[in-house]
C-alpha cells in the first residue's frame, strides 16, 4: 500500500510534467497497468534491493506514527527515510520531495518542539529541492502561516510565488500560479472587507471616508485581477467567487458579477458544483430577478441535491406558478426532500407537504400524488409512519407529529398506525385540531375506505 | 623530505650516476646532485593513510593528481584490498585471532590476485589489450612460485615487508590517462574503474563487494574461528564489519565515483544463499587444497553448535544427548563430512549453522510431533506435574516455552524492522556518475543532513538505537520469575521413557517435512508451502531461521536433507508405499 501510495506520486509527477502524456490519455491510449509491467521487465525479475525495502518500511513506520499521533516517533523515522533524497533509483529521487514535504510538513504541523520558524526553514529548503513542488509548496507554506494568523508573511510568500518562473510555462504551473494569486486576492478581499468595516463605523462626512474609500477601491481593483484568472479556468472555487461577488456588487458591477455567476454554474468545463447555482440564485434573488429565472436556477441544483435547504423556497416558488408543469414538480420537490432521513424531522417540509396535499386534492389532480406515491408505497410506511415514530415524534414534537399524521392519513388510509397512534393521544389543546384533521383524512384519503394497512 | 630518509631506492642515477636521492612533493625520485626526476616512485608514502603496508603491496599507483579530482591515481583492486584490510582488522578486534589477518587472508588475497592476473603473475592484465610486460629484472621471478605455495601444512613462510615493497616482479601500472575515456559520462574516479567493469573473461571470479566477505569466510573456516556465516552476517548487519559503503573507509584522497559507483556501492546487506555459493566458488577458483579439519572438538562441528543454539533457543540442556544421537545416526559430524574440499567432486561446503538449527528441529519433532496436538496434551502433563511437584527440577513444558519465546521473538523482530528501517545507507561521501554531477551530488548531500539535523531536534535527548555490542548470542534468557525464563535446566523426564537399557522417546511417531525432492536443475532441494504444515512447526521454523537471518524455506530444506539420512530406508520405502507417517524409535 505504501508503495503504491509513492508509485501513485510519481504518476502524478509524470503525468503533471508532460501534458502531452494527459493529453494521450484522453483519446483513449492510457494503459496504467503497463507501466508496471514495463518496470518489472526492466528488474528482470530481480530481487528488490534493501534499501528500497528499508526505506519503503520506514515510510510505513512514519505513517503509522502520524495515525497515532506519535510526532515525536514520527520525526525520528523521517530523520532516516531523508536519505531517500540521495535515491540511486532517479525515479524514486525525484519522487522523494513531495513525500518527504507532505509527510515533513504534517510532523511539524503537530509536533510539540516545532514552531514557525521550523516549519519556515523546512518550507524554504523543500521549495528549493527540485523545482517542480516550488509552487505546491510555496502556497501550502503559505497557507500554515495563515493558519498561524501571519497575514503579512504569508502575503509575501504568496508574491515571491507568484514572481517566480521555471522554464517554459506550463500547464500545471498555470493552474498553480493563479491560484497563488488567487489566494493573494483573497487576503486582500479580507484587508478589504476591514477597511469595509471602519468604513461603516465613520460617518461619510468624515475627512478619513474618502482616503478610506479610495484605498478599498485600490484594493478591490488589486483583487479583482488576482481573482479573476483562477475563476476562468475550470474548477471549484467557492471562497473565491463568493468574495468577488462581494466585492463587484460592493462597487455596483452587477452586470460583471452576474456573467461570472452564470459562467461559474453553467460552463460545461467546470464540474458540476451545487454552490455554484446556490451563489447565482441568491445573488438573482438580491437583484429580484423574475421568478421563472429562480425556478430555473434552482431546478439544476434540485437536480444535483434534491435534498438541499433551498429546495423548501423551491417548493413556494413552484407553489405559486401559474403553469401546472410547476405545480406537479412542487409535490415531487417536497417529497423528494422528505425522502431523505436527514430531513425526516423537517418540520417545515411536513407542513408543506400537508398543505400541498390538501390544495391538490381539492383541485382534484388526485393523479399527481397517486404518481408520487406509487414509488414510495413500499418503503415510507416503515420509513417516516411506523409506531416507533409516531410514538418518538409525539413525544418530541407534537406540532410535526400532527402534519406527519395528516400525511400519513391520506396516504395510507385512516387505519395506520401512526394516524391511529397521534388520534388515541389525548390532549387538551390540540384535540379540535386533530378532530378537524380526522375529518379532512376521511374527505381527501387516497386510499379507498375499508382497506387498510 | 629529508634527503636521508630516502634509503630504499639505491639505483644510480641515469645521468649522473651518483646515489643521492631526494623524493618531489610528487613522490617521486630526483636525484640531488643533478636534479634529474626519475619515474620511479616512492612506495611507502602513505603508509599512515592505507593502514595495512604489507597487503599494500601492489600500491605501484603514481600518485599522480589528476585534472578533475585532487586524488591520487588507484586500482580497483587495491579498493577491494583496503576493504579486505578493514573487513579482517574488525574480525580482529571480534577477537578473532590476528593469523587470520596475516597469514590466511593475505594468502588467499594474494593468490586471487595471481588467479584473476592482477599480479604476482608474467602478464599481469593492467589494462584491456595492453598487457603490461614484465620488466626486465623480473627474471628472479622464479622465487615467486615458492612465495605462493602458501598454503602448505607448515605456516607459509611470509616476505618481510621491505622484501614486499622492493618486490621487482609487480610491473609498474601503465599510466593510463583519465582524461581517455570514450565519453565523459563514462568515467572513473579509480584509474581502471571503467575497464575493470567492462572485463569480461571466461572463468574470471571478478572481485565483488560480497566476494570479500566470502574470502573472510573462507579465511574464518581455515582457520576454523567460532565465527559462523550467519554471524558474520549479522555482525555486517550490525555493522560490526565493514561492508554496506565500506568505500567510506578508503582515504579521502581515493576518490570513489563514476564506474566506481557500480563496483563499490552496495544497497543490500548480504545474502546467506550468496555468500555461500560465493565461497565455494572462489575456493574454486582460488584452486584451494583441502581445508583443515572440522573434528568433534571445533566450534563448527555439529555436537558444539547444537549445545549452543539449545542455550540460544532457550530449550533444556538435556537435549543435547538426543542432538548427538541424531548427529550420530545422520553421520553428519565425521570429519570427512564436514571438512571442505574445493578439490573435492562434489564442491559444497557443509552449511554447519543451519545444518545444526535443523538438528534441533527434528529432535523436537521426534519429542513432540509438532503436529499441532501431541505437543500441547504433553505440555498439560509437564503443567500438572509442575504443579503438583513444585520442589523438583521442573518438567519442559512446551506451552510456556512457547509462550516465552513468541513474546521475545515477536519483540526481538520488531526492534529489527525497526532498526532496519532506520539504517542510513548513505554516506558522507556521495557517489556520483561524473564530475558534472559532483556539486550536485555534494549539494544534495549538504540539504539532507541540514534536514536531518533539523528533524533531529524534534527528535529530543533520547539517542536513537545505540549501537550493539557484538554478541554471538542474540537473547538473553535469565533464571525463572522474570520476563525471559530460562528453560536450560528443565528435565524431558515425562518425555523419555525407559526401554531395556535406553531410553526411547515417549512419541513413537515422525512425519517427514517433505516426500519429494526437486530433481530438476532448479537446485531447491524441495519447496516449502507454510501452510502445509502445522503451526508449531512453522513457528520453530520461524523463530530458527530469523536468528540466522536465513529464510524460512532454507531451514526446512535443509531439515529435509537430515531427515533424508536419517529415515535413509525409510524413506527408499516411503516412496513405495507412500505412507504419510512413519514411527521410529531410537
Amino acid at each position: 500500500m505504501m508503495s503504491d501510495f509513492g508509485e501513485e506520486l510519481t504518476k502524478l509527477a509524470v503525468a503533471e510534467d508532460n501534458p502531452e502524456t494527459s493529453v494521450l490519455s484522453k483519446t483513449g491510449m492510457h494503459f496504467p497497468w503497463l507501466h508496471k509491467h514495463v518496470e518489472a521487465v526492466v528488474t528482470g525479475g530481480k530481487k528488490r534491493k534493501d534499501f528500497a525495502q528499508t526505506t519503503s518500511a520506514c515510510l510505513s513506520f512514519i505513517q503509522e506514527a502520524l495515525l497515532k499521533h506519535q510526532w515525536q516517533q514520527a520525526a525520528e523515522y523521517m530523520h532516516s527515510y531523508l536519505q531517500t533524497l540521495e535515491d540511486s533509483d532517479t525515479d524514486k529521487r525525484q519522487a522523494a520531495p513531495e513525500i518527504i514535504w507532505k509527510l515533513g510538513s504534517e510532523i511539524l504541523f503537530y509536533h510539540p518542539k516545532s514552531n514557525v520558524e521550523t516549519f519556515n526553514s523546512f518550507a524554504d529548503r523543500m521549495k528549493n529541492i527540485g523545482v517542480l513542488n516550488y509552487l505546491k509548496i510555496s502556497l501550502q507554506h503559505a497557507l500554515y502561516l495563515l493558519h498561524h494568523g501571519m497575514l503579512d508573511d504569508a502575503n509575501r510568500n504568496l508574491s515571491k510565488a507568484e514572481t517566480w518562473r521555471y522554464g517554459e510555462k506550463s500547464s500545471s504551473q498555470e493552474v498553480l500560479i493563479n491560484l497563488v494569486q488567487a489566494y493573494k486576492g483573497l487576503l486582500q478581499y479580507y484587508t478589504w472587507t476591514r477597511k469595509k468595516m471602519e468604513l461603516s463605523k465613520l460617518d461619510e462626512d468624515d475627512y478619513a471616508y474618502a482616503a478610506k474609500t479610495r484605498t478599498m477601491l485600490s484594493q478591490s481593483c488589486k483583487t479583482s485581477t488576482n481573482i479573476c484568472a483562477l475563476v476562468k479556468t475550470p474548477g471549484v472555487w467557492d471562497p473565491f467567487v463568493k468574495s468577488y461577488v462581494e466585492m463587484l456588487e460592493f462597487y455596483g458591477d452587477q452586470d460583471g458579477a452576474r456573467e461570472m455567476l452564470t459562467n461559474y454554474a453553467y460552463d460545461e468545463k467546470f464540474p458540476s458544483n451545487p454552490n455554484a447555482h446556490v451563489y447565482l440564485y441568491e445573488f438573482l434573488k438580491r437583484e429580484k430577478a423574475p421568478r421563472a429565472k429562480l425556478i430555473s436556477v434552482l431546478k439544476i441544483l434540485h437536480e444535483i441535491v434534491p435534498s438541499h435547504t433551498l429546495m423548501l423556497e423551491f417548493h413556494t416558488l413552484l407553489r405559486k406558478s401559474d403553469t401546472e408543469e410547476h405545480q406537479k414538480l412542487g409535490l415531487s420537490v417536497l417529497f423528494e426532500v422528505l425522502d431523505f432521513a436527514g430531513c425526516n424531522k423537517n418540520i417545515t417540509a411536513w407542513k408543506y407537504l400537508a398543505k400541498y396535499l390538501k390544495q391538490i386534492l381539492v383541485g382534484s389532480h388526485h393523479e399527481w400524488v397517486e404518481e408520487e406515491w406509487k414509488s414510495r408505497r413500499n418503503w415510507w410506511p416503515a420509513f417516516h409512519f411506523s409506531f416507533f415514530w409516531a410514538k418518538s415524534d409525539w413525544k418530541a414534537d407534537t406540532d410535526l407529529a400532527c402534519e406527519k399524521a395528516f400525511v400519513a392519513g391520506v396516504l395510507l388510509g385512516k387505519g395506520c398506525k401512526y394516524f391511529r397512534y397521534i388520534l388515541k393521544q389525548d390532549h387538551e389543546t390540540l384535540k379540535k385540531k386533530i378532530k378537524r384533521m380526522k375529518k379532512s383524512v376521511k374527505k381527501y384519503t387516497i386510499v379507498n375506505p375499508g382497506v387498510h394497512t | 623530505m629529508d634527503v636521508e630518509e630516502v634509503k630504499a631506492f639505491r639505483d644510480r642515477c641515469s645521468q649522473c650516476a651518483a646515489v643521492s636521492w631526494g623524493l618531489t612533493d610528487e613522490g617521486k625520485y630526483y636525484c640531488t646532485s643533478c636534479h634529474n626526476v626519475t619515474d620511479r616512485s616512492e612506495e611507502v608514502v602513505s603508509a599512515a593513510d592505507i593502514p595495512n603496508t604489507k597487503i599494500n603491496s601492489i600500491n605501484r599507483g603514481l600518485r599522480q593528481r589528476s585534472k578533475h579530482e585532487k586524488g591520487w591515481d588507484w586500482y580497483v583492486c587495491e579498493g577491494f584490498q583496503c576493504i579486505l584490510y578493514h573487513q579482517a582488522k574488525a574480525l580482529e578486534t571480534l577477537g578473532v585471532s590476528p593469523e587470520l589477518k596475516n597469514e590466511v587472508l593475505h594468502n588467499f588475497w594474494k593468490r586471487y590476485l595471481q588467479k584473476s592476473k592482477q599480479a604476482y603473475c608474467k602478464n599481469p592484465v593492467r589494462t584491456s589489450g595492453r598487457k603490461a610486460k614484465v620488466l626486465e629484472d623480473s627474471v628472479q621471478s622464479s622465487d615467486l612460485g615458492s612465495d605462493l605455495e602458501l598454503l602448505s601444512d607448515t605456516t607459509c613462510p611470509l616476505e618481510s615487508e621491505a622484501e614486499f615493497q622492493s618486490d621487482p616482479q609487480i610491473p609498474k601500472p601503465f599510466p593510463v590517462t583519465k582524461g581517455s575515456p570514450k565519453s565523459a559520462s563514462v568515467c572513473s574516479g579509480s584509474v581502471d574503474g571503467v575497464e575493470y567493469s567492462e572485463r569480461k573473461e571466461k572463468g574470471l571470479v571478478k572481485m565483488t563487494v560480497p566476494r570479500t566477505l566470502a574470502l573472510c569466510s573462507l579465511s574464518l573456516l581455515w582457520q576454523r574461528e567460532t565465527i559462523t556465516v550467519s554471524d558474520l552476517l549479522r555482525f555486517v548487519e550490525e555493522d560490526h564489519i565493514p561492508y554496506i559503503n565500506a568505500f567510506k573507509l578508503f582515504p579521502e584522497e581515493m576518490k570513489v565515483y563514476g564506474r566506481d559507483k557500480g563496483i563499490f556501492a552496495i544497497e543490500s546487506w548480504p545474502d546467506y544463499e550468496d555468500i555461500y555459493k560465493n565461497m565455494i566458488e572462489l575456493a574454486i577458483f582460488l584452486d584451494l587444497p583441502r581445508f583443515p579439519d572440522i573434528t568433534e572438538d571445533c566450534y563448527l562441528h555439529p555436537n558444539t553448535l547444537c549445545m549452543k543454539y539449545l542455550l540460544e533457543v532457550n530449550l533444556p540442556d538435556e537435549m543435547h544427548t538426543l542432538t548427538c544421537q541424531v548427529v550420530k545416526l545422520t553421520g553428519i559430524g565425521e570429519v570427512d563430512f564436514l571438512t571442505f574440499d574445493p578439490i573435492a567432486k562434489t564442491k559444497r561446503t557443509v552449511k554447519y549453522d543451519v545444518q545444526a538449527m535443523a538438528v534441533i528441529v527434528v529432535v523436537l519433532k521426534l519429542l513432540f510431533l509438532l503436529d499441532d496436538k501431541l505437543e500441547w496434551s504433553y505440555s498439560d502433563l509437564a503443567e500438572a506435574y509442575n504443579e503438583q511437584h513444585r520442589e523438583d527440577t521442573p518438567q519442559f513444558d512446551f506451552r510456556k516455552w512457547y509462550q516465552v519465546m513468541k513474546k521475545t521473538f515477536d519483540e526481538k523482530r520488531r526492534k529489527w524492522e525497526e532498526a532496519r528501517a532506520r539504517y542510513a545507507w548513505k554516506t558522507k561521501r556521495p557517489l556520483y556518475r561524473s564530475h558534472i554531477d559532483k556539486s550536485v551530488a555534494y549539494k544534495r548531500r549538504k540539504m539532507v543532513e541540514n534536514l536531518q539535523k533539523q528533524f533531529s531536534a524534534l527528535v529530543g535527548s533520547s539517542p536513537v538505537v545505540e549501537k550493539q555490542a557484538p554478541s554471538s548470542f542474540q537473547f538473553n534468557w535469565t533464571e525463572e520469575g522474570t520476563d525471559s525464563p530460562c528453560f536450560h535446566g528443565h528435565s524431558l523426564q515425562g518425555l523419555l521413557i525407559m526401554k531395556g537399557q535406553s531410553m526411547i522417546t515417549k512419541n513413537s511417531l515422525y512425519w517427514l517435512s517433505t516426500q519429494k525432492f526437486c530433481k530438476s536443475y532448479c537446485k531447491h532441494v524441495t519447496t516449502y508451502e507454510e501452510s502445509n504444515f502445522s503451526l508449531s512447526y512453522q513457528f520453530i521454523l520461524n523463530i530458527f531461521s530469523f536468528l540466522l537471518r536465513i529464510k524460512t524455506s532454507a531451514l526446512h530444506e535443509e531439515v529435509s536433507l537430515l531427515e533424508k539420512k536419517l529415515f535413509e530406508k525409510k524413506y527408499n520405502e516411503s516412496k513405495k508405499s507412500s505412507g504419510s507417517k512413519k514411527g521410529r524409535r531410537h
